[in-house]
């Protein structure tokens, strides 16, 4: 593993086949690898050879393509063990995605061990992943919900934690890497002081996963989640990893075939953890993919990854606002301080508008509220547009949406050249025929 | 330049017809597609010979549903609320004269769901099935 050289980007490209489909001339400048992955050929290879080669349910077959099929599912398991260097494989619990490993920790865990008035600390850079499950764990057990603040470059701030780590939590939840802002947090600082309070901690490493290497033992989490098919794998693949003694204690998530050691009509013995976990057949196809894309990035090496995911950080945080007259990013203005992710707006016009202009340049984007709409409420923007990168991505990418950005704002220009017509433009909300003031930003009065 | 953002368009986004506020509308109802955010706040006055006397909107959004609300509400002013009632998402996209991808549809028809769900607060106009966004 010593011998990482430098993410030779051109090589890497080869790599996926969506690079080779023609959008109008050229390849697309994909940059919502945030929202999801490409998938590389060898995590099509394998999710090919399972279908093709040796298909089979797992755990029950007493045939060859069973066991090959349940031992390169159970791989897959080690595989994302090592990755997270998880110390025992049987932490880790397959999933559909990250989304499904928070909900099976609030419904299996917390239902048996958050009661009347305990408290649950979140903060307000969450995914609604990591936010929903909690206000329905809460609202069913009468719980508390309470969330650390952020300043306005999008950094958790570390006071606010401390006081409400004095409320004695029984649960923090919190993300490694911020989705709407890229922010990485300081996730093991955090839950070292959490345990100090007496809490165990719940990670979401849906963007951190992807985007640098991951220690679960080095972090001295209880539990962290992520989805398989941001890290190059295939939708439908994601893992839970939490300490055996909580999974060994925590009840089952959902009942059915598999999870099982013995079934009479009217009682039921379950199956030892992982197993417990994972009722009915899973997502075998995927779980191998994911392993096959784990392999893949191990092969490359994640700090590499990082690395070359810093250096694009930094090089559009550098040409944006260079090249981009008035846009404006949000987040940490350093890329040591964010992942892959630049989130930005350009004055007066909407994200959404801006993504649909890119698109027609073969660039795509997110434009919206990307699943955190408390975090763009308090942020005061009714929607944000981001970059995200992947270790496929390159400099031509964000060159391109440079132009494709100084197009849009052509487009915007046009015919709005006057004083006049530039203030209506930039924000077209607050120029009314009767005078009447701006509506209050729309987060604010939200559902 | 770009169709989709056709001249036109983008100056009733710059500068938005009857956008502000109406001191005692007779109908108003704030609507919002949550995916994005767009939030349109629709105000009619409605006069004796049940016409629409006058009407006003805010809102922030993109382009389009912006733009949407300002052809709307310049298509709905000085008519009669049975001609209101009838207008269909498709008169909708047609005043708007761009093409629509399906991602951008709720956009486009934002201003129009809002003007249903206003006349419907009002006991008037419409069924259920052509409120729903």
């Amino acid at each position: 593993m010593g011998s990482h050289r430098p993410i030779d980007p051109v090589a890497i490209r080869r790599d996926f086949p969506l690079f080779e489909r023609d959008f109008g001339g050229r390849s697309l400048a994909y940059l919502d690898s945030a929202s999801t992955s490409l998938k590389p050929r060898a995590v099509l290879d394998a999710v090919e050879g399972y279908n093709t080669r040796y298909t089979a349910n797992v755990h029950r077959g007493i045939y060859t393509t069973g066991e090959e099929a349940t031992a390169a599912y159970e791989k897959a398991r080690g595989t994302i063990a090592r990755f997270l260097n998880a110390p025992d494989y049987h932490e880790i619990v397959m999933v559909r995605n990250a989304t499904e490993a928070i909900n099976l920790v609030a419904y299996s865990w917390g239902r048996r061990n958050i009661r009347q008035a305990d408290t649950i600390v979140l903060t307000e850079l969450e995914h609604h992943a990591n936010l929903v499950p909690w206000q329905l764990l809460s609202q069913e057990k009468d719980a508390d919900l309470e969330f650390v603040a952020i300043d306005d470059d999008g950094r958790l701030n570390q006071q606010s934690f401390e006081v409400l780590l004095r409320t004695r939590p029984k649960l923090v939840a919190f993300t490694q890497v911020s989705n709407g802002l890229g922010t990485i947090n300081p996730a093991k600082e955090m839950i070292a002081a959490a345990h100090a309070a007496g809490a165990l901690v719940l990670i979401d490493g849906a963007q951190a996963v992807p985007h640098g290497p991951v220690d679960v033992t080095d972090l001295d989490a209880d539990f962290y989640v992520f989805s398989g098919h941001k890290v190059l794998g295939p939708t439908g693949s994601g893992a839970l990893w939490a300490r055996r003694e909580l999974l060994d204690e925590m009840p089952p998530f959902m009942g059915g075939g598999e999870m099982i050691r013995e079934v009479h009509l009217r009682r039921t013995t379950f199956n030892d953890v992982p197993w417990k976990f994972e009722a009915g057949t899973p997502d075998i196809a995927a779980a191998i993919g994911l392993g096959a894309a784990l392999d893949y990035l191990t092969e490359i090496g994640m700090d590499n990854v990082r690395a070359h995911e810093r250096e694009l950080t930094e090089y559009a945080l550098e040409v944006l606002p260079r090249d981009v007259p008035g846009i404006r990013i949000l987040g940490p203005r350093s890329a040591t301080e964010r992942a892959g992710i630049v989130t930005f707006n350009l004055p007066g016009v909407h994200p959404h508008d801006v993504a649909t202009l890119l698109d027609r340049e073969a660039v795509a984007i997110r434009a919206g509220h990307h699943c955190t709409q408390p975090l763009h409420e308090r942020l005061g923007e009714t929607a944000t547009a981001r970059a995200s990168f992947n270790v496929y991505s390159n400099r031509e990418d964000i060159d391109r949406l440079v132009v494709g950005l100084q197009k849009v704002q052509r487009i915007f220009d046009e015919g709005a050249g006057s004083a006049a017509g530039r203030a209506a433009r930039s924000e077209p909300a607050s120029t009314t025929a009767d005078g009447a003031s701006a509506p209050e930003p729309a987060g604010v009065t939200g559902h | 330049m770009d169709d989709l953002y056709r001249d036109e368009i983008l100056e009733h986004y710059r500068r938005p017809h009857n956008f502000g506020t109406l001191p005692n509308p007779d109908a108003s109802y704030e609507g919002s597609n949550p995916l994005c955010g767009d939030r349109i706040t629709l105000m009619l006055e409605i006069g004796d010979d049940s016409t629409v006397s006058d009407v006003a909107f805010t809102g922030r959004g993109c382009a389009i549903s912006q733009a949407s609300a300002s052809l709307l509400t310049d298509e709905i002013r000085g008519k009669s609320l049975t001609d209101v009632a009838r207008l269909g998402n498709q008169d909708v996209l047609d005043a708007l004269g761009i093409e629509i991808s399906p991602a951008r549809l709720k956009c486009a028809l934002l201003s129009v769901d809002t003007l249903r769900r206003a006349l419907a607060g009002m006991g008037t106009t419409p069924t259920p099935t052509e409120a729903r966004s």
